[in-house]
Order: C-alpha cells, then structure tokens, then sequence
C-alpha cells in the first residue's frame, strides 16, 4: 500500500506544477488574443475614452506579468478574483455551475458506464455473434454522429413528437430534485450515446484478450460455465485498461460538453468559459481551466490508483 | 381656450391624427401633460388581462452581462432593464417621445435648455421616492472622466444637469437639440437610485413594472410584478422568466412544446414552416435596423466620389433581400434614415443596380483594375459573408472586382470595422433622424466610420437639430438624406425585418419597430388573452 500512497503524493505534487504551468498558458493564451475586455465588452459602441476608462477601473492598463502575479497571489490566499466584466466574485460564477456540470455528468456517468460495461461482457461472451455485430454497431453509429445531431434526433422523437420530455434543460434553484432530473433526461441521454461505444469496445477487448490467457483455459477445463468464467476469472483481471478509458470518458463528461450545453440550455460550466475567452475575462477563463484540469489531473490519478488496487501483482510489487 | 386645449379637443373629436397631435404639441415648444385618456393604446386584443409566467427564449447574452445601465450591450440585459427600470421618456410604436418618469417637458425657443418634470409618487423597489436627485445621478453616471458608459457618445452636449425643487430637472445643453427627449428615451438611460455603485446595479433596484428576483447572467432573470407599479395598464404578467437561448433550434423547439411564449430571431430559413405551425404567431416588423458597407475616405481609391457611386450603383439590392432575408427585409438608399422613420424621404429615388452605370463611373475613376477588399464576417449581420460574396458576382457584371476577405467573428468590432478599408457592419438605427447622422455620418463623431466630411451636411445637420418647426424640419432632412445617398461612403443595402415569434396564448398592442421584442418592452405591453 505503501507504494499507493508515495505515487499519490507525487502525482499530487506533479499535479500542482502541472496547474500552474497551465494557468501561465491560459494567462498567456488570453493576452495573446487581439484586444481586450474593455474592447469586447463595448464593442461597436466603444469610444477611445470609454475603452481607456473602462481599462483603468479593470486595472487592465498594468503590464500583464504584475496582473498574473496579483491574480496569483490573490489565489494563493484562496481569493478566485471577480469577474472583470460584471464585478461579481467568480467563486460565485463558478460554484453553482460546477455543480450543475457535475451532476450532468454524474447523471451521464450513472447510466453510461453500467451498461457499457454490461454490453462490453455480453458482446464478449458471444463474441462474434449477431448480438455482439448489433451492438459495436449501434454504438459505433451514436459516437461517429456530431452530439448536437443526436441531441436534435433525441429532441425532436422524443420532444417534439412524442412530448415527454422538455427539449430545454434549464434547471433552477426553482425546481426540486425530481423536476431537475427529468428536465436533463434529454442531455444525459445524448451524452450517454456519445460516451458508450469507447467504454464497451474497450471492456470487451480487454476480456477477450484475457479470454486467451492460460488461467482462462484452466477455469474452463475444470468445466465452469462461462458466464462465470468472464465475469469472475476474465472481467477483474481486464478491469485497469478499463478504468483507464472510464477516467477519460468521465473527464470528457466534465470538460467537453459545450455543445450539449448550448442545445439543451443548460448553465454549466463549458458555457460560461466560451462566453468567457470571447469577451476576455481572464480571472473567470483562469477559474474555468483550472477546474476543467484539476478534473483531469484527479480523474487520471483515481484511475491509476484504481488500476493498482485492481491488480494483485501491482499492489504488491517484488 | 389655450393652444393646447384646442388641439386636445381636436384630437377627441377626430379632427386630427394622434401623430398630428403630438407633433403640433410639440412645435409648441411644450410637451405638457395633455390628458392621458386622449392617447390610450389601440389594443389588437381586448382589453389586457393580468396573470401568467411569461417566458422568453432570447439570444445575445453573454455570461458577462451586467446590470450596469454603462454597460447593457446584449438584448439580454437590454430588455431586463426596461422590466424593472423606467426612463423619462417612452418611445412608444409611432416613434414618438410620450411621457414615462418625466410627467411633461418643455424647452427655451432655441431648444437649448429644456425642463422635465418628474412624476411625483413614484417609488423604487427599495421603498425609495424616485425625486430629481436620481435623475440627475442616473443621467450624469454615464458623463464624466470616469464613465465607461455607450450612451456618453450622444450626451456630450449636455452642458449642466440641476434640480429645481425635488421634482424638476433642468438639461441645459452646447446647442439647440429639437429632439431631445428622445435622447433621454435611450435604454441607457433608464433611472436608478442615487448612489448605486458597482455590483449594487446587479441587484436591478428601478421604479419599473417588474421587480428583479434573481439574475444569472447569460443564463436567466426572473422577475415579479412590481405591486406598486405607477404606470397604468402597463405590466400585466404575474412573472416574466426571461432565457438566454444561444441557438435557433433549441428556441424554436422550445416555443414549439410550450416551454416559452416568445423568441427572437427566428431562423429565416424555416419561417415559412414555423407559421404553419399550430399555436404560434410569426411577427415581422420593419425598423430602424439595416446593415452598411462603410468605406474609409481617407484611403485610396475611396476619397474618389466616382468609385464610390460605382460601388453603390454595383449593388443588387433586391436580390439581397431575396437570398439573405429570404424576403424579410427593404432595399436600401444608401442612407441610414429608415422607412419608418418620421422624416424619411419618400420622395427620393430607389438606388437601381445598374452595372453599366457603374462601370461608367469606375472607368471615369480609372479603377477598372483596381481589385477592391471587402472585408466581412458574420459577426457584422448574420448572412455578411454571403452577401459579401454575392456583391463580388453583381460587381463583376460591372466589371468591378470585388475580393472577399473572410475575418473572424472575433474581435471583430475593434479590429476589422473602423480599421480595414472597407467592410461589412450593422446598425440598430436610431428613433430619430438628428442622433443617427449625429452618431455615424457627422463630421468628427468618433463613430463615423467613413470619415465622411461633407460641408453643406454638418450645416443641415446643425440647423435642422435646433429647427422646431416641423415643415422646415422635414425639408432639411430631406436635403440630407440625398446629399448621404448620393456622396457618403456608405453602402446601405437593405433594412433587415426583426422576425419574432410566440405563443398564440399572448396578446399585444401595435408592434413596435424602434427596437426588437416590442421596442425592448414586450414584457411591459403584451398579456395572456
């Protein structure tokens, strides 16, 4: 276990620097882009000495090395900054919306990966089948359709046609939790669509190519059906590879759901990050990245250690 | 009998029009109080009812919308300040300035100090009596070093802002301005307690119909009906859910299982199925919004009037129309005084594409050869780069060569337009004709975007402003427009229609061009029949 415990450390420490290395390349990303918030915001109304008043109240008029260090520091303190357009603190901006993100993904996540990970060990079993073609096919045609063209297929059956669910998913402090979990049946479905095929193609390689393995033979010498087979002898042992690809696909659920956002609108967290770099709010764009990779940085760590604790050999290591 | 009397009887007795009315009260140089009951709003439906969520779908918001009356820059908070703010004065569908906070005004013969009387009574949210000092803070918050504020641009010729008494403001200005009042009709201007500062505008304290219960922005405002509202037969929905829905498809939907009632910008592409469908009412209103093309003079080969009529005379306008707006929309005349307006020229001639016409006027130029760059991005209009390209095959006709230049949507309003020779751009317009020339065709106004300096105009354009009779008034900016259409260095294509739609449970008033959604106040005029 002790071997556990160091990686996790490390990869915790790793994982800081990774941040701030990310924070300077957004930092950077954001100023590299042509004008600025004052800019942005006034658009085509914008008069020389309104751009420059605005640029001084935002302080934007410092050079941008002494504005990271301030947001730096400031961050160090556990102050996220406010937002430069509106004022409003961005812990406020970005709390509710993470939450909402997370119980998108959630929802997606709690439908997605048992029946990937169902479909993954019956395509397996009957391999080769009519029902194992069926399903890589099914699959493979929801993962290569763009998601917002699932989503307007879903909306306009499901919707439009057959009324039972709202083709808007914008949920609000003014709905309880059951309300809150029909209005996003719609956006959960699409984005279980999107993610299934990737976690059961992946679930069933790994039990096929355990499949091949001299213990499997044995088991099956000793006369063990097969379903026990692949779901006792074959399944744990092909569970890292598959922890592996749900860390991604959770991450995904995180970080790349804009589009489904925007279809369904639903105030999340991808939204407000576009809206964001477009008119060059950094403090909230900086806010964003750092929560999209802290996601991926920790989801990739879970699964490493997931990965170890699933495999005898390499949690205990000689 | 007064002056004014008479014509209030006149109009009751149906002798002259509402519109002639308001215009002879006005060249009187005072708008009083005339009896409100003479001018009700001719309801399309019977008479309003209260009650009722009314939920818009609406697009433009941005996460990093603000409440600020600075900085309403998207639709979105644009028509969340008129649900829970009022100005003085109300811009009602007949492009005429009606009275809102200010109960009545009136200004010195040469239009250069004008006096508002503030309606007394009023309450803001906060429990607060709306009194002069408001107005004056609220109107000087966008003046000043500090001001960060769109709307400076067109108050600059305010010279002093001063209470007499608690409910009278006294505007004196640089110069005579005949339409002023209107000015104080703009959305930026609308009237917030004396004091607010920074994040306190989020909270949305205002004396309007609606109060402000909670705001996300580029997500979601809810308000309540203002039980103390001042206005009467005005605000007549128990809620109003206003969404920010970015895309056209996940709008329409919407409005198509009921989950709104109304929506802005309807895909042009599909109209003609959405009026098919049942419970949903299509509007197309004309006003004052039309796309240009404007070119920088002070570049080469622009500075050359013949290139320019070239240009303009290259232009299918009604094929424009036809292929961008599908139909929803006018040809242009290359002048930005919209058919709706009050003085807009009828008279003048339709600009024609005519290619051998241009041609004619390239060759005297000399620039048959020349290739010339238009710039665009949809950012400037939707369908810009489409037109952009369909200009190139009109010009060639003429012999002109056209080279479209894709930019990006990006930063487009502070590196593309103004900077780049010539390119694609949008204006909402103006209610009135002084503050659209004012704003972009007067020489020295820091939106001109042509740089155009045309003598005989900015004389017009000065004289016409303090003109307060109306006859003389017409004349001048009917000069104006012609002198625009035939030497400015704007191409005016096309007037684009706003096209809306909502729910056949909702029922409003005359339309409103001034702005979209009802002139921004759908939420104040409309009800469920």
């Amino acid at each position: 276990m002790d071997s556990v415990f160091g990686l996790v450390i490390k990869r915790v420490g790793l994982g800081i620097l990774t941040l701030l290395a990310i924070s300077i390349i957004f930092f950077m990303g954001v100023e590299a882009l042509p004008g600025d918030l004052a800019e942005e915001i006034l658009g085509q109304n914008a008069l020389p000495e309104t751009v420059e008043a605005f640029r001084k109240e935002l302080k934007l008029d410092l050079p941008p090395h002494e504005r990271y260090i301030a947001w730096l520091g400031d961050l160090i303190k556990g102050d996220l900054g406010n937002s430069l357009a509106n004022g409003r603190p961005v812990a406020d901006l970005v709390g509710w919306r993470f939450a909402n993100t997370l119980f998108l993904a959630i929802s997606a996540a709690a439908i997605a990966v048992p029946v990937a990970i169902l479909l993954g060990i019956i395509a397996a079993l009957y391999r080769n089948s009519l029902f194992d073609r069926a399903i890589s096919m099914a699959t493979l045609s929801t993962i290569s359709f763009p998601e917002f063209f699932v989503a307007y297929i879903l909306i306009a059956l499901l919707s439009v046609q057959m009324i039972i669910f709202p083709s808007i998913s914008n949920i609000n402090d003014q709905m309880s939790f059951w309300q809150k979990i029909h209005a996003i049946v719609l956006p959960c479905l699409t984005l279980t669509l999107v993610v299934v095929a990737h976690m059961m193609r992946q679930t069933r390689a790994a039990i096929i190519n355990i499949l091949a393995s001299p213990f499997i033979e044995m088991a099956r010498l000793k006369g063990i059906n097969r379903i026990r087979v692949i779901v006792l002898h074959a399944f744990p042992n092909a569970l890292s590879p598959v922890i592996n690809v749900i860390a991604l696909n959770l991450a995904y659920l995180v970080v790349g759901v804009v589009i489904v956002e925007v279809v369904f609108v639903y105030p999340g967290l991808g939204q407000l990050m576009v809206d964001s770099v477009s008119k060059r709010d950094i403090p909230v764009v900086q806010a964003c990245g750092l929560i999209f990779a802290s996601v991926y940085i920790g989801l990739n760590l879970t699964a490493d250690v997931f990965s170890i604790l699933s495999n005898p050999r390499m949690r205990n290591p000689r | 009998m007064s002056k004014l009397e008479k014509l209030e009887k006149m109009l009751a007795m149906g002798k002259i029009s509402r519109r002639d009315f308001i215009t002879r009260v006005a060249a009187l140089g005072l708008m009083v109080a005339a009896s409100p009951a003479l001018m009700p709003t001719p309801a399309k439906a019977a008479t309003p009812k209260k009650g009722g969520r009314f939920i818009i779908g609406i697009t433009g918001g941005s996460t990093t919308d603000s409440m600020d009356p600075a900085t309403l820059t998207s639709n979105m908070n644009q028509n969340v300040n008129w649900q829970i703010r009022n100005s003085l004065v109300e811009i009602d569908h007949e492009f005429n300035a009606i009275p809102e906070l200010a109960e009545s005004w009136g200004s010195t013969p040469d239009a250069k100090v004008w006096t508002f009387k503030l309606r007394k009574g009023v309450e803001f949210h906060n429990g607060k009596t709306m009194t002069a000092e408001d107005v004056i803070f609220s109107i000087n918050h966008h003046l000043g070093e500090k001001s960060k504020s769109a709307a400076k641009g067109y108050l600059k010729s305010i010279e002093n802002i001063k209470a007499d008494g608690k409910h009278e403001v006294i505007f004196e200005l640089s110069g005579g301005s005949a339409d002023f009042p209107f000015i104080l009709g703009d959305y930026h201007l609308t009237i917030c307690p004396a004091g607010t500062k920074g994040p306190e505008f989020e909270k949305g304290i205002g004396t309007g119909g609606y109060i402000l219960e909670s705001w996300e922005p580029g997500v979601r405002a809810f308000s309540k009906r203002n039980p103390n509202y001042w206005k009467e037969g005005r605000a007549h929905f128990d809620e109003i859910e206003t969404l920010s829905i970015a895309d056209t498809n996940a709008r329409t939907n919407a409005l198509k299982t009921g989950q709104i009632t109304y929506m802005d910008r309807v895909e042009l592409k599909t109209v003609h199925l959405m009026k098919r469908m049942p419970g949903v009412n299509v509007s197309a209103t004309t006003g004052t919004a039309h796309y240009t093309i404007p070119m920088r003079l002070d570049q080469s080969p622009y500075g050359d009037n013949n290139v320019r009529m070239a240009l303009k005379l290259a232009v299918n306008r009604g094929e424009l129309v036809k292929q961008i707006l599908r139909g929803y929309g006018e040809p242009g005349n290359d002048h930005p005084i919209a058919p709706v307006n009050k003085y807009h020229a009828k008279g003048l001639e339709q600009r024609k594409y005519d290619p051998d016409k241009a041609k004619f006027y390239m060759k005297k130029a000399g620039m048959l050869d020349h290739t010339f760059n238009l710039h665009a991005a949809d950012a400037a209009f939707a369908g810009a780069v489409d037109a952009a390209v369909l200009m190139k095959e009109q010009a060639k006709k003429a012999g002109i060569k056209i080279n479209v230049v894709r930019e990006p949507d990006d930063g487009y309003w502070s590196n593309v337009w103004m900077k780049k020779e010539w390119c694609m751009c949008y204006w909402g317009g103006r209610p009135i004709e002084d503050m659209m020339f004012s704003v972009a065709y007067s020489d020295g106004a820091p939106w001109n975007d042509t740089l155009w300096k045309n003598k005989r105009f900015n004389e017009l354009l000065i004289s016409a402003r303090a003109e307060l009779d109306t006859d003389k008034r017409r004349k001048l900016y009917y000069d104006m427009q012609e002198i625009c259409r035939n030497d400015s260095g704007t191409v005016v294509p096309m007037y684009n229609q706003m096209v809306e739609a909502s729910s056949a449970k909702v029922a409003h008033g005359p339309i409103s061009g001034h702005m979209a959604l009802d002139g921004m106040r759908n939420g104040e005029r409309w009800w469920f029949a």
